[in-house]
């Protein structure tokens, strides 16, 4: 099963407020290549990570209001958020070790 | 100890894939070094990873989605038992076969491969601009794909640089979203194919700055207009733009056999009576060797045209 919950802009503040770990928060569409390719890399990423880093996923094309809340204007955007802040901003696809390594300093 | 393959692939754009294709089908159990994720045109899939629709690919009447061509293409080559590994090639050696390759840190003594032949497919990525602010407002307003960020452009007025067809494609598919665009080229005539011209001049949403060339890029967190200069008068002039899609063309991915294969005037690798380069037991096939086709098809017959050579060449050293 997959460790990536599906955020909406109903539900996002409640997942990235409460969490007690940092939140990754993956913007995507399913149009974009980019996307697809990383998605893979954060699965693993979760799955390493469990307990101490939450991935989430937020469809733009469906969630304009959080996407335009945080200004994404690209895809894939990666925002790590912790205590509800946002903290870094990751834009475009990435080899895993480069986003781990972006990362480590809020883990 | 390298792990020892008759066949290495380094890339996955059409030319890798088909390699891949010919070589698994052949039992010669290729390996291929897909790359890493970007979003710049040198990632697992190529170019067309960041491609909206592929109208002239034969065999797909209505056309077919890039990247799914692809995922169907990496599915076919893992069928006949290609194998397919996340990675860049960081180092080769083409001193003589069996040729060493590194996909971790280059500096270690031994390769992580060693192959019998090398297929080099490592294809092209877009160029940037190289003007003031450009790189740090990738992600705010310059983006190097348009089918990713299209949809941030609703109703804004965003320009497009360059003449030829990707430009063209770019803009046409900006249209859909963006309010005007304007379409930058330094000449007063387009290099883009005739049909893309005429699509492009059709369009009611996209005006031509001739003669033009964007000098730098304003704004603090976002883009908040281009400067240009005219080609002819050096006049230079405000565009009050709020996004920037570069299409200017592409630069081959050689970095790694530089010094150690032929490369020709415009930097792609020199290849000689189809696909052989100027090491034995090396090849070379798609955009990295070719800067006058450049289609997914011709990239496809020449990945094609790589395997057959490879495989002969290890039938007669046999």
């Amino acid at each position: 099963m997959s460790e990536i919950v599906a955020v909406d802009d109903a539900t996002f503040d409640e997942h990235v407020k409460t969490a007690d770990v940092p939140v990754l928060v993956d913007f995507w569409a399913e149009w974009c290549g980019p996307c697809k390719m990383i998605a893979p890399v954060l699965e693993e990423i979760a799955q390493e990570q469990a307990g101490k880093l939450r991935i989430l996923k937020l469809n733009i094309d469906d969630n304009l209001d959080i996407t335009r809340r945080y200004d994404v204007m690209s895809i894939p955007t990666l925002i790590l958020f912790k205590d509800g802040q946002p903290q870094a901003r990751l834009i475009g696809a990435k080899p895993k070790g480069q986003l781990m390594a972006e990362l480590a300093a809020f883990l | 100890m390298p792990d020892h393959r008759q066949v290495l692939i380094a890339g996955s754009g059409p030319a890798g894939l088909t390699a891949a294709i010919y070589t698994a089908r052949a039992q010669l159990q290729p390996v291929v070094v897909e790359g890493e994720p970007s979003s710049t045109g040198d990632q697992p899939g190529g170019q067309l990873m960041l491609t909206t629709e592929v109208e002239n690919y034969p065999g797909f009447v209505e056309g077919i989605m890039g990247p799914d061509l692809m995922s169907a293409m990496r599915a076919q080559a893992l069928r006949f038992g290609a194998e397919l590994v996340t990675a860049k090639v960081t180092r080769v050696d083409l001193a003589a076969s069996p040729f060493g390759v590194w996909t971790g840190p280059p500096d270690t003594p031994e390769p992580t491969y060693r192959a019998d032949t090398l297929i080099v497919s490592t294809g092209a990525r877009a160029l940037m601009l190289g003007v003031p602010n450009e790189d740090r407002l990738v992600g705010h307003g310059v983006s190097t794909c348009a089918t990713c960020d299209g949809f941030f452009f609703r109703d804004h007025h965003i320009a497009v640089v360059g003449g030829g067809d990707s430009a063209m494609e770019e803009a046409i598919f900006l249209t859909r979203f963006a309010s005007k665009v304007t379409v930058v080229h330094r000449r007063d005539r387009l290099r883009a194919s005739r049909i893309m011209q005429e699509r492009a001049f059709a369009e009611p949403k996209i005006e031509f700055r001739w003669n033009a060339q964007v000098t730098a890029v304003h704004g603090h967190d976002k883009v908040a207009g281009v400067r240009l200069r005219d080609t002819l008068t050096g006049e230079e002039s405000d565009l009050p733009v709020t996004g920037l899609f570069v299409a200017i063309g592409h630069e081959p991915n050689t970095g790694i056999v530089k010094g150690q294969l032929d490369i020709d005037g415009n930097g792609y690798i020199r290849t000689f009576g189809g696909t052989r380069t100027s090491v034995d037991g090396v090849f070379a096939c798609g955009d990295v060797q070719d800067h006058v086709y450049r289609q997914a098809v011709t990239a496809a017959g020449s990945g094609c045209m790589a395997a057959l050579d490879a495989e002969r060449w290890l039938r007669d050293r046999g």
